[in-house]
């Protein structure tokens, strides 16, 4: 083979039938939040908000540390067994009791977020997930972290979608803008 | 011929994502045709609304800035 056939495949053509195919906009916005910082919840939760007044029908599907954010604030240990109640104890719940990925300096680092972002005008996470609903974002928990980590429904907020698996939640991601958070 | 103004938004001093959530509530209310006014500060809300506008197909009519001030006008679009 001859280089100049090489040089001469016609790489823009294909390309751009891809282009052309592909549809213009995704019409549904599926977040996995795998994390349940505060920094990483908080935009999990400015995107899905986004989304859905964007139109897009958008899920959340809270799985592993993701879930902890949805346990009621009031509740302090949840679990059934002494090393799920540990395991509460060591990451507690609560959207009120993030905790910051960086410099969360034994909690000064939320605090100072906080602060920032009242200052800034920047909706907290218990506003969002508020404006979530009312938007008709679905909140799905994780029925496996659930039973994993003796979390029962009633410790969760109210509001959110049926407990579902893995299945479910790649089902509704077809076609769907997916982002790993 | 005026334009009328069907809703009219003081977004100034929200941040993201705020103008865009309150501006598409907003617009859920109005009739294919009628406008909306929103006036934010966000800088960002430049391009937010102006992708929020191509994405749902509501025509941004105008957006324009005065003294940090940015006025825009959003036309719920036909069904």
């Amino acid at each position: 083979m001859s280089t100049e056939t090489i040089e001469k495949a016609p790489i823009e053509q294909p390309l751009t039938k891809m282009a052309e195919k592909a549809p213009q906009t995704a019409e549904k916005l599926v977040i996995f939040a795998w994390s349940g910082e505060l920094d990483r919840i908080w935009p999990t939760l400015i995107l899905a908000t986004t989304g859905a007044a964007m139109g897009k029908e958008t899920t959340i599907f809270f799985t592993f540390w993701g879930l902890f954010p949805l346990v009621k604030n009031e509740i302090r240990v949840t679990g059934e067994n002494w090393m799920q109640k540990m395991l509460a104890v060591m990451n507690r719940g609560g959207d009120e009791h993030l905790k910051l990925s960086k410099m969360n300096f034994a909690g000064a680092g939320p605090a100072m977020m906080k602060h920032l972002a009242k200052e800034h005008h920047v909706a907290s996470p218990d506003e969002l997930l508020t404006i979530a609903k009312e938007l008709g974002v679905h909140l799905i928990p994780c029925q496996m972290t659930m039973d994993m980590m003796g979390l029962k429904r009633e410790d969760l907020i109210d509001g959110l979608d049926e407990p579902a698996g893995a299945t479910m939640a790649l089902a509704e991601a077809q076609g769907a803008i997916t982002l790993f958070i | 011929m005026s334009i009328t103004i069907a809703v009219s938004l003081d977004l100034k001093g929200l941040s993201c994502p705020l103008p865009i959530i309150k501006t598409a509530k907003a617009m859920k209310g109005l009739t294919p045709g009628q406008l909306l006014e929103a006036v934010a500060t966000d800088p960002g809300s430049v391009s937010d609304f102006k992708a929020w506008a191509k994405t749902t197909g509501n025509p941004l009519v105008e957006s324009s800035q005065e003294g940090g001030v940015f006025r825009f006008i959003l036309q719920k679009k036909e069904n």
